[in-house]
């Protein structure tokens, strides 16, 4: 495979597990570009990137617009607070005027699910999820998984922990639908509050009501941000008591294999999902997961241009 | 006047006299005049020889929303009552969120009003069962049934106040009228978006369980058991819901339920691709309570097939899944879709028939449902064959929301009569020469 046969970024479940290596091959190959005395290269010289964030987001929003500048494009953006949104415009107008200045590419995020699929009937330029809702995050799972094939080689035949809230986490499901494509084992874990209930199974994950069974022997865990405003409710009885029972500490890690890769797509609440001496521990790979967010965006623009 | 009009070549269904017969039916002086195997035509009448399509009682709606007053860029008494004989209905029964809210008799007699002037189906107003819908206080029951409502419902705002909902319930007895719930606990479903399952999870859209249904519709049946208030389960949804109403039945509780078309014809699988046109509450559900609201129509837990008729315009429909209005247009596709069910051999024509029109005229209490000898004449008149493809031209209501645009159906209503006057005749059936009316 040598481009996309997607044409937007919607989510993993609309990727291929061919598409998936060919992204995380680019990705590989344009990494060390952020290691050069010059950072830039031409490939997207000419082209506008436009970033649309309808939700607070720091991560994911400066990788995206440093991949964009690493590849030559002309980048801008709006945040929700600042758009004429608030001005009782509606979305599918916003989105129709930026495409009247002829943008190439709109990268989006949104609360509400399915928005990215909504622009993609009304605009003509390609569009990229960078979060919608609580349904697909594919760039952070593509990013995961390019992190846990450069430290163990490769994906197939591991064991993948994801704990925390499964239910309500974009991050969750795509990382679930990329791990699950590229051969891995996924089991999840956390509240019973947070996973769907009665389930056995979620989207091709296994799901264990104890965490421990998750952890055991496994070869990468990723720990999710327990999101504040379900502490206290009665979805999570306190941070105190999710710490001790779905925290990750260094009991907890001695579970899985030794050298197991551990990752948070951030940001981490410190001491309530990850205690800090294990997302400052040996086997921490939450900085390098950043890293490697620039250079998986930078394969995704670069692989939709490739195709156009 | 109008010349008598005779049928003939009808197949004639009237559950209420367990009627289904190939014969003749007459219409004279807005009456039903005589109906058998052959008749005597007065010699003025116009002959329409049927060739075999139905001859049914008048269909009635007992649940759709006509929008007016309030909001009358989705639907007028006049459009939707055009959508209702254009879809076979001779009667809907208009649920009370308007804007204001139909909870005083003022608001009941300007529906009736409108619905005298637009003389297309005949209106039924369901009033408030309380102020606002805010289920506190009760409206004034028998000053609104003095006006003209029929039953009373806060619909899409079910009353979360057990306490006030058995007040209703009890209070409803002094005047021997209905309460229509529309069962479902507001916490259990607060922020979700479709059924909740495997097809949520898969869209990233919070769900509704069914237990949410299932809770409030047990809550209702307890509180008609206590009170023996009469109560009426509106669009039931889910397997667990059919099963408790079932049972309630069999205790001799007073309970009657409805489902709608959609229940019985889509799933949740409908909303995939973000379909906004599939978003409603209760939303769609999965292919085993699907089966199951089928086996209650057979067997009689369910009574009636009312549409839910919901118009609204694109504003609300295309925009994000999340924000989009919930509810689907139904009036001019129900005939077709719950023709499917005799077409499968799920039930006979008579038991559909029973639950588009007799069940429904016995449990609101209006007239209509029947062909005796002496009954005004609200007919219905069916092609079960005619194939048709739903366009938004081809529709009367001023909204096209349905997740059936665009596909191709089966059976239509192609002339509807109230009174025994043409109000829906697109073939001219009834039309009289000039000089001849």
């Amino acid at each position: 495979m040598k481009c996309l046969n997607a044409r937007h970024i919607l989510g993993i479940s609309t990727l291929s597990p061919g598409e998936i290596s060919l992204i995380l091959d680019t990705a590989e190959s344009l990494k060390e570009i952020l290691d050069r005395p010059i950072k830039k290269v031409p490939l997207l010289r000419g082209k506008t990137v436009v970033h649309l964030f309808f939700e607070p987001s720091t991560r994911t929003r400066l990788s995206f617009e440093l991949a964009a500048k690493r590849l030559g494009a002309d980048t801008l953006g709006i945040s929700a607070g600042a758009s004429s949104v608030k001005k009782g415009e509606t979305l599918i107008d916003t989105a129709r005027n930026i495409e009247a200045m002829r943008p190439d590419v709109i990268v989006i995020r949104h609360p509400y699910s399915g928005t990215p699929h909504l622009l993609t009937k009304y605009i003509s330029s390609t569009v990229i999820n960078a979060g919608d809702g609580i349904n697909e995050h594919p760039s952070q799972a593509l990013l995961d998984a390019f992190t846990v094939r450069e430290h163990l080689g490769h994906i197939k035949g591991l064991k993948i922990a994801i704990l925390g809230d499964i239910a309500h986490s974009r991050v969750a499901h795509s990382d679930i639908l990329a791990f699950t494509k590229m051969g891995a084992e996924v089991v999840v874990s956390g509240p019973a509050t947070l996973l769907p209930p009665r389930q056995t199974e979620v989207l091709g994950a296994r799901v264990a009501l104890r965490v421990e069974e998750a952890l055991e022997d496994a070869d990468a865990i990723i720990a999710l941000r327990i999101q504040r405003e379900r502490q206290g409710r009665s979805l999570v009885p306190s941070k105190r008591e999710y710490a001790r029972f779905f925290g990750l500490g260094p009991e907890k890690v001695r579970l899985a294999r030794p050298g197991v890769l551990i990752m948070h797509p951030g940001p981490i609440n410190r001491g309530v999902e990850m205690a800090p001496e294990v997302a400052d521990g040996p086997y921490s790979v939450i900085l390098d997961q950043v890293t490697n967010g620039v250079a998986v965006r930078m394969a995704l623009l670069a692989l939709l241009f490739k195709k156009s | 006047m109008m010349r008598p009009l005779l049928f003939t070549n009808a197949r004639i269904i009237d559950p209420s006299q367990d009627w289904d017969f190939s014969g003749e039916l007459l219409v004279k002086d807005g009456v039903i005049g005589a109906a058998g195997q052959s008749l005597e035509a007065p010699q003025d009448a116009r002959v329409i020889d049927l060739e075999g399509k139905w001859l049914v009682p008048g269909l009635i709606d007992m649940h759709v929303h006509l929008r007016e007053p309030g909001e009358e860029y989705k639907e007028t008494i006049e459009t939707g009552t055009a959508a209702a004989v254009a879809g076979g209905f001779t009667a809907v029964a208009c649920m009370p969120n308007t804007r204001p809210v139909n909870d005083s008799a003022g608001v009941t007699q300007f529906i009736l009003e409108k619905a005298r002037r637009a003389a297309k189906a005949r209106v039924f107003p369901i009033a408030a069962i309380t102020l606002g819908q805010k289920g506190e206080q009760l409206t004034e029951f028998g000053d609104l049934l003095s006006a003209g409502a029929v039953a009373f419902s806060d619909d899409g705002l079910p009353v979360r106040n057990a306490r006030v909902m058995r007040h209703a319930l009890e209070y409803v007895r002094n005047f021997d009228a209905l309460i229509i719930s529309h069962s479902e606990e507001p916490e259990l479903s607060r922020g979700g978006l479709m059924n909740e399952g495997r097809v949520s999870v898969s869209l990233g859209l919070k769900g509704i369980p069914a237990a949410a249904e299932e809770v409030a519709v047990f809550r209702d049946v307890a509180l008609a058991e206590l009170t023996g208030g009469r109560l009426h389960i509106a669009h039931v949804s889910t397997r667990g819901s059919v099963e408790i109403v079932r049972r309630a039945k069999a205790r001799g509780v007073a309970i009657t339920a409805e489902t709608a078309p959609h229940y019985f014809s889509l799933t949740e699988e409908a909303v995939i691709g973000y379909n906004t046109s599939a978003k409603m509450y209760p939303p769609l559900r999965t292919e085993e309570d699907r089966m199951a609201i089928i086996e209650g129509l057979k067997d009689g837990t369910i009574d009636a097939i009312a549409t839910d008729h919901a118009p609204h315009s694109v504003i609300e429909k295309e925009c994000e899944f999340q924000l989009a209005a919930n509810g689907i247009i139904g009036l001019e596709t129900s005939v077709a879709l719950s023709l499917n069910l005799v077409r499968s051999g799920y039930i006979s024509a008579s038991q559909l028939i029973r639950c588009m029109s007799s069940s429904p005229s016995r449990i609101l209490g209006v007239p209509g449902g029947s062909l005796a000898t002496g009954d005004p004449a609200d007919i219905s008149i069916i092609d079960p064959e005619v194939v048709f493809t739903l366009t938004r031209e081809s529709l009367h209501s001023m909204s096209h929301n349905s997740p059936f645009l665009g596909e191709t159906l089966q059976g239509k209503a192609i002339l509807t009569l109230i009174d025994g006057r043409p109000v829906y005749d697109p073939e001219g059936n009834c039309s009289h020469p000039p000089g001849q009316q």
